[in-house]
């Protein structure tokens, strides 16, 4: 593969890792996700239970999670999975508005979008949303692919698979590659990337569309897929959570290798390689 | 300043939430209430309802379903049991007065009993009820199609839109904009699933499912699926209607075209 352009600033190597599609199309991506993760909370909290086939069986859910008023007038929030009942008053079920009064409802105004209840309006920012993140993803994939930078940057090679193992256990450790390492992603970085953008990704807009009553009649193919139509609706959740997790352990990172020169990186394109680093 | 016992779990996520995190409640409050955002995103409406009907073809069937795939349990959904005089004398008559008018633009207007439509050219699906909430239901309907009901009253050619009256009122108002009410476009009205529904699962459409008839628009979400119509209107434009958006849930921010 061609290498990254690079330069020399104050005695350090600079390579000049994310061009300007990136960098754009990353910030989009962050603020599409952001939107319709609250939008789509805003959406679960008109039926906050999940199904497993083609229909709901109300009195079977996989998980519901209910708000129970007690007798002393107190509420009661309740998530109800994996066979067993957690108390989880204050955030799922139970929880204060804006206005500091309880209320009855699956996520916290906190988590959704708009805060009070509005499903209507989630609904309007969910599919708005969605498709500004197909177009920003065409966008992003069509300039990788025709660069070239998607199989070179994101495609993990032998080696990458191999040190898979070494890889992660100085990720735990916190220990990040330093020096001509440095100037690619690593194998896990690789594989995490690729599976947010061939994995996860795809997989929401998918299971998103088969739950679509147009899109089920023009292609049933597609629910059948996941299992069914509630199926497909609990695959989006838990890829929602999975996405969920990707973010919060993507911004660890940024933390811990170093959020300066991470989000200069980002915003500038140039992803500085320190001297010292460069010896070691 | 918190005192010692309040510095529970419950009371520390509390109070972040209502605290740290209000000034940002109100400000994702005031940009989802305002109107140039809400009409930035009403776009994405149109492009969805354009993508669906570039995409799927007009007449494509919904999906058909084996008897024994018929939900157990169908969760009625809105009003229950109306509660006018005048629905409540209709139910104790067994429906033996209730006429269905369908007029507005059409050349030769029809009055049309429950043995007038049990009469009509009839199809019978078993297919899936997806609400807006997100939950799925499956039942067999049986019912008059539309499309031959608006050949016999002879559509106008200025006809754009079917309008669907109903006897439930979901908020009681002055005006009556309260009234329950749907609309249609042509190219579904005359979709061969759309069907004046007056059976489910084999008996009469029950009440709390729109009795004594309810519409079916198969490809899209339950509410355009307006239940208890009394009346059916060919319209031009539904802006003169309720609050002008097409439909009672429409009216409070639901999206006209509920395909997805």
């Amino acid at each position: 593969m061609a290498g990254l352009p690079e330069r020399r600033r104050a005695g350090a190597l600079e390579v000049y890792r994310h061009p300007w599609v990136v960098r754009i199309a990353h910030v989009l991506n962050a603020a599409c996700l952001l939107v319709l993760l609250t939008s789509g909370l805003q959406i679960f909290n008109a039926h906050p239970a999940l199904y497993w086939g083609e229909t709901s069986h109300f009195e079977s859910p996989v998980a519901a999670i209910r708000s129970d008023l007690n007798a002393d007038g107190t509420m009661t929030g309740r998530l109800q999975a994996l066979g067993g009942s957690f108390d989880t008053t204050g955030v799922l079920g139970a929880s204060r508005g804006a206005d500091g009064s309880w209320e009855a409802r699956a996520m916290p105004a906190w988590l959704t979008l708009p805060p009070y209840a509005d499903l209507g309006a989630g609904r309007a920012w969910h599919f708005a949303f969605a498709w500004l993140l197909v177009a920003n993803g065409a966008v992003y994939l069509t300039h990788g692919m025709l660069s070239g930078r998607l199989r070179a940057q994101l495609l993990p090679t032998r080696e990458d698979l191999g040190g898979l193992g070494r890889s992660i256990v100085e990720h735990l450790r916190l220990r990040f590659p330093h020096g001509e390492a440095a100037r690619h992603y690593n194998g896990l970085q690789k594989l995490a990337y690729l599976g947010v953008i061939a994995g996860a990704l795809p997989i929401m807009l998918a299971s998103g569309l088969a739950m679509s009553p147009t899109v089920h009649a023009a292609a049933p193919w597609l629910g059948d897929m996941f299992g069914g139509r509630q199926s497909a609706r609990t695959v989006h959740f838990l890829t929602m959570l999975a996405l969920v997790g990707f973010v919060v352990v993507h911004l660890a990172m940024v933390l811990a290798a170093g959020p300066v020169r991470e989000l200069r990186a980002i915003i500038t394109g140039w992803y500085r390689i320190e001297k010292k680093q460069e010896s070691a | 300043m918190m005192r010692r016992d309040d510095l529970n779990r419950r009371g520390l996520i509390g109070g972040a939430a209502t605290g740290a995190l209000g000034v940002g409640l109100a400000g994702c409050e005031r940009i989802s209430a305002s109107p140039q955002v809400n009409r930035a995103l009403a776009v994405g409406e149109g492009v969805t309802r354009r993508a669906q009907r570039l995409l799927v073809d007009r007449m494509a069937l919904a999906r058909e379903y084996p008897p024994q795939a018929i939900s157990r349990d169908f969760r009625p959904n809105g009003t229950t049991a109306p509660d006018s005089d005048e629905y409540q004398a209709l139910v104790t008559t067994g429906f033996q007065d209730w006429r269905l008018d369908i007029g507005g633009l059409v050349e030769r207007p029809l009055s049309l009993s429950l043995a007038d439509l049990r009469a009509a050219p009839t199809r019978t699906q078993i297919t899936r009820h997806d609400c807006v909430e997100g939950w799925s239901c499956i039942a067999k309907w049986r019912g008059a199609r539309l499309g031959p009901l608006l050949d016999r009253a002879k559509v106008k050619r200025e006809a754009r839109y079917v309008a669907f009256f109903c006897a439930d009122t979901l908020e009681l108002t002055l005006d009556g904009s309260g009234d329950y009410y749907e609309t249609i476009d042509l190219v579904d009205a005359y979709h061969p699933q759309t069907i004046l529904a007056y059976d489910m699962n084999d008996a009469p459409l029950p009440v709390a499912h729109g009795a004594p008839i309810r519409l079916r628009l198969e490809r899209q979400l339950g509410y355009k699926m307006a239940k208890y119509v009394m009346r059916i209107e060919l319209i031009d434009s539904f802006e003169g209607l309720g609050r002008g958006r097409g439909g009672y849930w429409e009216d409070r921010g639901y999206q006209w075209y509920a395909g997805i």
